[in-house]
């Protein structure tokens, strides 16, 4: 049954990424991204780790892309023109990514019987819950690290609002 | 039974999709989309080598990676409110004014 799971919503992540890649209308990428996160979202959740599941679809498909979707619809963002860079770009491009894809499989699946294989609902220590295991270590060894980050949202905050001030 | 290379493999697939798309496109907010992307093939192989390894840390990395990529979003998409002030575009190619 995971072996289905993983076809149906990797398949599903595949294809929002390349509808990402050849639509040409920015709303159109978005919401194929949405697509794309939604479906991490299973699998992440088919790996055992039901909190980043649950932050995925909040963080990502909830947060961040609905930020993307209001900045696309403030600039009235329309359809992007080719040009001669679009050109040279595409000619990079490809090759260059096919190159990193063929070198990243090639390690993937001549290491493939050391990585093992997963089991559905699995946990990951195997006692307990995923969140009472992140919570446990979120808040005792790495509480700074935790802290700090309210910080970086804090500045993050900050510097949206002074950059996106009517007059810069 | 999922082998886990299949999901690194996926990883990889997304990943390498998301390099394509960053150098494809010429709209900056698309440009921005694709590295979001990225960022969430690379949680997929955390959260697998979590799996695989049977420990937290890496689940903990991806809390993190999502955290810093929020406030990423925020300031990267007020810097392209920003720009369109001033240019009025979203191309890239019209935004060269470092490169002459």
């Amino acid at each position: 049954m995971q072996i289905a799971l993983f076809t149906i919503f990797g398949l599903l992540a595949i294809a929002g990424a390349l509808n990402l890649l050849l639509q040409r209308h920015p709303i159109h990428s978005a919401l194929s991204l949405i697509v794309v996160m939604m479906s991490l979202a299973v699998l992440y959740w088919s790996l055992g780790a039901e909190f980043l599941a649950a932050a995925q679809v909040i963080v990502y498909s909830g947060a961040i892309m609905v930020l993307f979707v209001f900045v696309i619809m403030l600039l009235n963002a329309g359809e992007e023109e080719h040009t001669r860079g679009s050109r040279v770009a595409a000619i990079a491009g490809f090759p260059g990514a096919a190159a990193i894809f063929c070198l990243l499989s090639f390690v993937f699946l001549s290491e493939r019987h050391t990585f093992g294989a997963t089991r559905l609902g699995e946990s990951v220590n195997g006692v307990g819950s995923n969140i009472l295991q992140i919570s446990h270590v979120l808040f005792t060894s790495l509480l700074l690290p935790f802290e700090v980050t309210s910080i970086l949202i804090l500045v993050a905050i900050l510097g949206a609002v002074v950059l996106a001030r009517k007059e810069l | 039974m999922v082998p886990i290379a299949y999901y690194l493999v996926l990883a990889g697939v997304l990943f390498c999709i998301g390099i394509a798309a960053f150098l494809m496109k010429r709209n900056i907010i698309t440009i921005f989309m694709s590295i979001e992307l990225m960022l969430n093939a690379v949680n997929l192989t955390f959260v697998a080598f979590a799996h695989m390894w049977h420990q937290v840390s890496g689940q903990i990395f991806v809390f993190f990676v999502m955290v810093v990529a929020a406030a990423e979003a925020a300031v990267g998409l007020a810097i392209i409110i920003a720009l369109f002030r001033v240019r009025q575009t979203l191309n890239v190619d019209q935004v060269n004014l470092l490169k002459n």
